[in-house]
C-alpha cells in the first residue's frame, strides 16, 4: 500500500507527532519551536491504530503502524520515508502458533529493542502475548515463556479485550523487561522472557474480592526513565503508584489527585522525578473532572501532583484520554502532547506549561507518540 | 471441476487483480476450496481465515446465495459449478 502527500519529509532535529485513531493514522511534523505543524494522512483510513512507534536505531527513519481493519485482521505496516510509502507484509506476519488456538485480534503496542540490538523490535497484542522481531519488524515470533504462562488460564479480559498493552525495557539489563496486561497484571522477566513472574505487591484489584491478589490487577499503563530505569510508575485501574525496586513493592503517590483513576501516564524525557498523567472522574464516568482538561503533572516522584491547563478547554470539556494518548519529544524544553477521544489533539513546548490545539476534529484517537528526528 | 470463488475488491491486492478465482482441483466443501486458494494465495486467505482456519468474525462466505454460517461452515459441501463469494460484513462504527 502507497500513501503520499509531502512534497519534502521531515529534517534533523523536528519533532514527529505520530498519532493513531479509530480511522486511521496520521503524521504531525513541525521543527523544533513546534509552534506550526504540519499534518499527513489519514494513513490506512477506516482502520483502527491501537498503536504505533517510531525507530530511529541503526539509522533508520522507521515508523511502525499496527493497523486493524474490522474484516480482514490486524497488520504491522513500515514506513522508511514519514508514511510517504508504506509496506506490509504479504502474509500476516504476527501469527500465533496454530498449537495455541489463539488468532490475533489487535496489536496493542510496539516497542523499540536497547540501543545496541537495533533490529529488535517487541509488539504487544490482544489476546495477551508479546512478539518479538529481529529484523526490525518485519517478521515476528511469539515469546513463548509468556504465551505458555501457567496463568494464562486465569486471566481475564478487561474493557478492552485481554491485552498486553504496556512493554517496559532496562537500558541496563538486556535480560530484563516487563509487560502489562489487562487484567492479568505487572510481569517480569530477567531472563530474556523464558520465565515472567507477577510483581503486583500493594497494588489494588478493586473488582476482586482479594484486593491484593497475586495477580489479576488492571493495570492501565507503566512507565520508566531510562537513567533509572529501576524505578517504576504505574497508573492502575483506581490508583497511582511508584516501585523503586523493578516492580518488587508498590507505594500509593495518588498525593493531591483528583482522582486516581485514569489510564494515560508519560515519563518527562529528562528527568525520572518527573511524570505526566491525566486523571479521569471514575470506572463509570470516564471523563475528566468536573469537565475541566488538566494534565497533573510531579515533579518529585509522586509526593506532589500540580494541574497543568493553561490554554486547554476548562468548560464542558467532558474528554478521556486513553493509555497510550500521552506522549513526550526528547527536545529540551520537551513537548509534551496527548489525544482525546473526542478526536482533539494538543501539544506543549514548555514541558505543559501552556498548551496549544493541534488538532481538533479527528477521529477518536487511540495512540499518540513523538519522536524527535535524528 | 470448476469452483469459483469470487473476491472482493479489498482483497484484489492480495488475489493479484483477479476478481473471481477459478478452483479446478477436486475438492468437496469450502474448507478445501479456500485451501486450494490458500496453496497458491497465501495472503489471501490469511485475510479471510485466522491462523486457526476459521473465517473471521466479520468476514462472511456464501455459497450460491447463502451465508455458510447457515449451512455447515467450512464443512459446506461444494460441487462442480458452484460459487463462493467472499464478502466484508455489514459492520463498523
Amino acid at each position: 500500500m502507497t500513501t503520499s502527500s509531502r512534497s519534502s519529509g521531515p529534517a534533523a532535529g523536528d519533532v514527529l507527532v505520530l498519532v493513531g485513531t479509530t480511522k486511521g493514522a496520521f503524521i504531525f511534523s513541525s521543527d523544533k519551536s513546534r509552534r506550526k505543524w504540519n499534518v499527513d494522512g489519514p494513513h490506512f483510513p477506516g482502520e483502527a491504530v491501537y498503536s504505533i512507534a517510531y525507530d530511529s536505531r541503526g539509522g533508520r527513519t522507521r515508523t511502525l503502524v499496527g493497523a486493524h481493519s474490522n474484516h480482514w485482521g490486524s497488520t504491522i505496516r513500515l514506513s522508511d520515508d514519514f508514511g510517504r510509502s508504506w509496506t506490509g507484509p504479504e502474509r500476516q506476519a504476527v501469527r500465533f502458533p496454530e498449537s495455541s488456538g489463539l488468532s490475533l485480534a489487535q496489536v496493542w503496542q510496539i516497542t523499540p529493542g536497547h540501543a545496541d540490538e537495533p533490529d529488535v523490535v517487541w509488539c504487544g497484542v490482544e489476546p495477551a502475548a508479546l512478539f518479538e522481531s529481529r529484523d526490525a519488524g518485519a517478521s515476528w515470533a511469539p515469546v513463548e515463556g509468556l504465551l505458555n504462562h501457567e496463568h494464562r488460564p486465569k486471566w481475564m479480559p478487561g474493557g478492552g479485550g485481554l491485552c498486553l498493552h504496556t512493554i517496559v525495557t532496562d537500558p541496563k539489563d538486556k535480560k530484563r523487561m516487563a509487560i502489562a496486561i489487562s487484567t492479568a497484571g505487572f510481569y517480569r522477566t530477567d531472563d530474556g522472557g523464558k520465565s515472567w513472574r507477577p510483581r503486583n505487591n500493594g497494588v489494588r484489584a478493586v473488582f476482586l474480592p482479594n484486593k491484593y491478589p497475586e495477580f489479576g490487577q488492571c493495570v492501565h499503563k507503566v512507565v520508566n526513565h531510562p537513567s533509572r530505569p529501576e524505578r517504576l510508575f504505574l497508573q492502575n485501574h483506581w490508583g497511582l503508584y511508584r516501585s523503586d525496586d523493578w516492580g518488587e513493592s508498590w507505594q500509593d503517590i495518588a498525593n493531591g489527585v483528583p482522582s486516581d483513576f485514569g489510564f494515560a501516564m508519560q515519563m518527562h524525557p529528562h528527568d525520572p522525578d518527573t511524570v505526566y498523567i491525566v486523571p479521569i472522574q471514575s470506572d463509570e464516568f470516564r471523563v475528566v473532572p468536573e469537565g475541566k482538561l488538566r494534565v497533573y503533572r510531579t515533579r518529585d516522584a509522586g509526593n506532589s501532583w500540580e494541574p497543568l491547563a493553561a490554554g486547554l478547554p476548562q468548560d464542558q470539556a467532558f474528554e478521556n484520554v486513553l493509555r497510550d494518548g500521552l506522549t513526550a519529544d526528547s527536545h529540551d524544553p520537551a513537548g509534551i502532547y496527548f489525544g482525546t477521544r473526542g478526536g482533539k489533539l494538543f501539544g506543549s513546548a514548555d514541558a505543559g506549561e501552556s498548551w496549544q490545539e493541534l488538532a481538533d476534529a479527528l477521529p477518536p484517537i487511540c495512540c499518540v507518540k513523538a519522536a524527535v528526528v535524528a | 471441476m470448476a469452483i469459483s470463488v469470487i473476491v472482493p475488491n479489498a482483497l484484489t491486492p492480495y488475489s493479484r487483480g483477479v476478481g473471481t478465482l477459478v478452483v479446478t482441483e477436486p475438492v468437496a466443501t469450502v474448507g478445501d476450496a479456500l485451501a486450494a486458494v490458500a496453496a497458491r494465495l497465501p495472503a489471501l486467505t490469511d485475510r479471510v481465515l485466522t491462523e486457526q482456519g476459521e473465517i473471521r468474525r466479520h468476514v462472511n462466505v456464501f455459497v450460491g446465495e447463502e451465508s455458510v454460517k447457515f449451512l455447515d461452515g467450512l464443512s459446506t459441501p461444494v460441487t462442480d459449478g458452484t460459487t463462493i463469494t467472499i464478502v466484508p460484513a455489514v459492520s463498523g462504527g
